[in-house]
């Protein structure tokens, strides 16, 4: 280490221990870190914690759980940020293996909030010995906390005079702990940066080594504002070193199984990818024109579902923009690839203007967040709001859909010039919307309100400048306190429960319906949307229990998929998932149980919410906006649509009605229906009709751990 | 750049190069750590597949483990090899090869001890 790096960093506190080998794909202890008195320990992995939590968000809400008091806050000391990838998490043979997963209190929704996310940090934190890193407490000063496996060793270490926005603390740690180029390989990082500590909104960027561009990259954990709650604890970076990572480091209990579904799957990718997505081409941008072309891209606060300048940000145009031919997995063996950049692009604004950077995305929700949501269809735009939102560990996603927020506040007068601090945040005005994020993250005027994200804005608005209540709840896309991810949920029922019927709120890593129930008609009764809303959350949730990502189960499928008995499962692609868990894990399982696994953990993070005071049929409730046309405008835009469904569904003439009175009608039926899903969906769950879990469901489950079944008698 | 050619009009089917192939380099008689396979349609006809080094692999490969050597015949480095078999399923003509002994690939490298041994004179190594 250099002279520099031991003026900076000093180690308050110090733990030794040896690196078990990983044995089927657990090390078998997790990490145990105390900023308040700076003690480490290890803990064991137990058997229950295999059997019931899996690994990922399983591990994370099980520790959680027990760090935790009934009435803990998201800024409470003893609120925990827990990060685990999960038993197949880093298996390289396969796409998609490298995923981790963060769980914490949220400070925009009080609940659980788990967010998934890319780069090397879940799978070194395995290889280097640990199933999980738990943090709880909160540190006097700023901290960096490095594990490093190959010299056995954690430690707790304040570091002044490093900077905290991620893409120079990045550098800075990787050339003060990594000397030698193939010490980066095995090296990841996680950190935030100054808009986390300034807003509510912040992310989480785990860096990855990018061995053929020799730059350090990263992905975001985003929503929930974990970033906020890792600056609260005054964390500047958690780091891990391990020793070199091999197609085996998992020790799985049969690797030549892994082999063959990895090889047949990349070959699938090979054969196939350009016909279908080109995600190895323009990653999840290719959704943009999709989108836009089914009436789904949110355009102007997710009043409407397309634009005519849509063709200006879709993914012909990041195709060009996107270096091609280099291998852009955010883990080893992902080809399909979706991990894109901008490369040699030149800053505009803010504090690095000039300068020449490499912009990690953007990804199709940041596309059509910060994109087409605020009607803003300028590339460049999305760079510089990308680059500026990764830099100051702000979520793009909450970002795009709040600025779009304000920017209908602004065109309905409830704001002013006056009022923003001399923004006019009018939709397309690309140079106020990174203007507002310069703002946030600098902790400063208008940027500190819209910080605070849509939940809290629309109290303040009515407080400080009388705005309508009404109208705020009906147009601010949040539910349960976050911010609505990029998809126009009015016209699929089943996708508005997909957004509403969550544990963390409207983020459709739970459940993607839309083309199911809109498009192909295939959800026809409550009970078939019901039965949707139950296998796909937990399908979904599986991914997150084992450290994979979704994207290789259905944005590539293979040819004949469609002539299988149930296509939105890709069938052949769950049969490879019961072949990975039991080859990595040794447990043979089926696809039913892949499910019944999901549904342990799910109901358990149901409770959880339950137990700090949410998780009820109120809090499933969402704007109005996300349902139907709120605004004359908005119903005359697709009168045709509207008017077909009150005269065929609800047997009205709409030629001798007002729109206002038309908007009125088929509010009152859509809010109906959404109530009746709720009882059908809760039905299917095993809830109560006020979505508490029954105690025969967690029975069922084999959750009926005393503490748990405390929690659901209080609402029984 | 030197490069294995074949000839389906002069092979018998002997397999013999899937053997010398496999002890030349895993010290073992294994067809299934050869690195070129000979195969016998229903109809009779033979045909071999091995790698022609044209490097395709090379581009998919996320380590730097697949590269060009001094004489352009495409190598893996064990070193910086992660096992990920990417190289596997894109190769365009399934000539990249994996065991369940070892997680890195393989693949011909023309290194000519199948040429040498096969009665036929089936193999050759030609220039590219």
């Amino acid at each position: 280490m250099s002279d520099k790096t031991q003026t900076v960093r000093r180690v308050l506190a110090e733990y030794t221990y040896e690196a078990p080998p990983v044995e089927r794909g657990y090390a078998g202890q997790t990490l145990y870190v105390n900023l308040s008195n700076n003690t480490i320990n290890s803990q064991p992995v137990t058997d229950v914690m295999k059997e019931k939590f899996i690994g990922g968000r399983g591990f994370g809400l099980w520790l959680l759980w027990h760090g935790v008091k009934d009435n803990t806050r998201w800024n409470d000391p003893e609120n925990e940020i827990v990060i685990s990838s999960g038993p197949c998490g880093g298996i390289t043979q396969y796409p998609g293996s490298g995923k981790s997963l963060v769980v914490s209190i949220s400070p925009l929704t009080n609940v659980v909030i788990d967010s998934n996310v890319g780069g090397h940090f879940g799978p070194l934190l395995k290889f280097a010995g640990w199933d999980a890193i738990e943090v709880q407490g909160r540190a006097e000063k700023d901290v960096i906390v490095v594990i490093d496996g190959p010299s056995g060793r954690v430690t707790i270490e304040e570091a002044p005079d490093v900077p905290v926005d991620t893409h120079l603390l990045g550098h800075w740690l990787l050339e003060q702990m990594a000397e030698k180029e193939e010490e980066r390989y095995f090296m990841s990082s996680v950190s935030a940066g100054p808009g986390a500590e300034h807003t509510r909104i912040g992310c989480l960027n785990f860096s990855l080594y990018d061995r053929k561009r020799k730059a350090l990259r990263f992905k975001q954990a985003g929503r929930g504002g974990i970033g906020t709650v890792f600056r609260d604890k005054h964390i500047k970076a958690l780091v891990v070193k391990s020793s070199p990572v091999q197609g085996d480091s998992n020790h799985p209990a049969d690797g030549a199984r892994i082999a063959r579904v990895g090889a047949k799957m990349h070959k699938e990718i090979h054969d196939y990818d350009d016909q279908q997505c080109r995600m190895r081409h323009r990653g999840t941008a290719y959704l943009v024109q999709i989108m836009d072309d089914y009436d789904l891209l949110p355009v102007h606060n997710f009043r409407f579902g397309s634009h005519p300048d849509a063709p200006r940000i879709n993914g012909d145009v990041w195709e060009k923009r996107f270096t091609q031919g280099l291998p852009d997995g955010c883990w080893y063996g992902c080809t399909l690839g979706c991990a894109h950049t901008v490369e040699g692009y030149t800053i505009r604004t803010g504090p690095y203007k000039g300068q020449q950077v490499l912009v990690d995305g953007p990804e199709y929700e940041t596309i059509a967040g910060v994109g087409s949501n605020c009607g803003i269809f300028v590339p460049d735009d999305v760079l510089e709001i990308n680059f500026y939102c990764d830099a100051y560990g702000i979520d793009t996603i909450s970002f795009g859909t709040l600025t779009a927020f304000l920017m209908e506040c602004y065109e309905a007068g409830v704001l002013d010039r006056e009022k923003t601090g001399g923004l006019e945040l009018r939709f397309g005005n690309g140079a106020a919307a990174i203007e507002l994020l310069h703002l946030m993250g600098r902790g400063e005027g208008f940027g500190k309100i819209a910080g605070l994200g849509i939940h809290r804005m629309k109290e303040y608005f009515v407080k400080a400048f009388g705005a309508a209540p009404r109208f705020l709840q009906d147009i601010g896309m949040e539910a349960k306190g976050l911010e609505y991810s990029e998809y126009v949920s009015k016209e699929s029922l089943a996708q508005q429960g997909g957004y509403g019927l969550t544990n963390k709120g409207p983020q459709h890593d739970e459940a993607w319906l839309i083309f199911m129930d809109q498009v192909s008609n295939l959800l026809p009764t409550f009970e078939a949307k019901a039965e949707a809303l139950h296998y796909f959350p937990m399908w979904r949730t599986w991914f997150g229990l084992c450290g994979f990502c979704k994207l290789p189960w259905n944005d590539i499928v293979p040819p004949d998929n469609a002539k299988t008995a149930e296509p939105a499962k890709v069938p052949e692609h769950v049969q490879n998932y019961v072949e990975l868990f039991s080859g990595v894990t040794g447990r043979e399982i089926t696809k039913e149980d892949i499910i019944a696994m999901s549904e342990a953990v799910y109901n358990f993070q149901r409770v959880f919410n339950v137990r700090l005071g949410y998780g009820r049929r109120d809090h499933d409730d969402i704007p109005y906006r996300s349902m139907g046309p709120v605004t004359v405008e908005e119903y005359e835009s697709r009168a045709e649509r509207y008017d077909k469904q009150l005269r065929e569904t609800l047997g009205l003439d709409p030629a001798k009605m007002s729109t206002p009175d038309k908007v009125a009608a088929l509010r009152q039926h859509r809010e109906e229906q959404y109530e009746k899903l709720k009882d059908a969906v809760y039905k299917r769950r095993g809830w109560t009709n006020d979505a508490v879990p029954t105690l025969e469901t967690l029975k069922r489950l084999g959750i009926d751990f005393p503490e748990v079944v405390a929690v659901v008698k209080r609402y029984l | 750049m030197k490069v294995l050619s074949y000839d389906p009009e002069l092979c018998v089917g002997c397999h013999i190069c899937e053997e010398v192939c496999s002890d030349t380099w895993f010290k073992v008689t294994d067809a299934e750590k050869s690195s070129i396979r000979i195969y016998d349609d229903e109809g009779g006809a033979l045909s071999a597949v091995f790698c022609n080094q044209c490097g395709a692999c090379v581009g998919v490969c996320p380590t730097g483990a697949l590269y060009r050597d001094r004489k352009d015949i495409v190598r893996v480095q064990k070193k910086l090899c992660v096992g990920c078999l990417s190289c596997v399923g894109f190769c365009p003509y399934l000539a990249m090869f994996y065991h369940r002994d070892q997680t890195v690939p393989f693949k011909c490298i023309a290194c000519g001890q199948c040429v040498e041994e096969c009665p036929a004179e089936a193999l050759a190594i030609v220039d590219q």
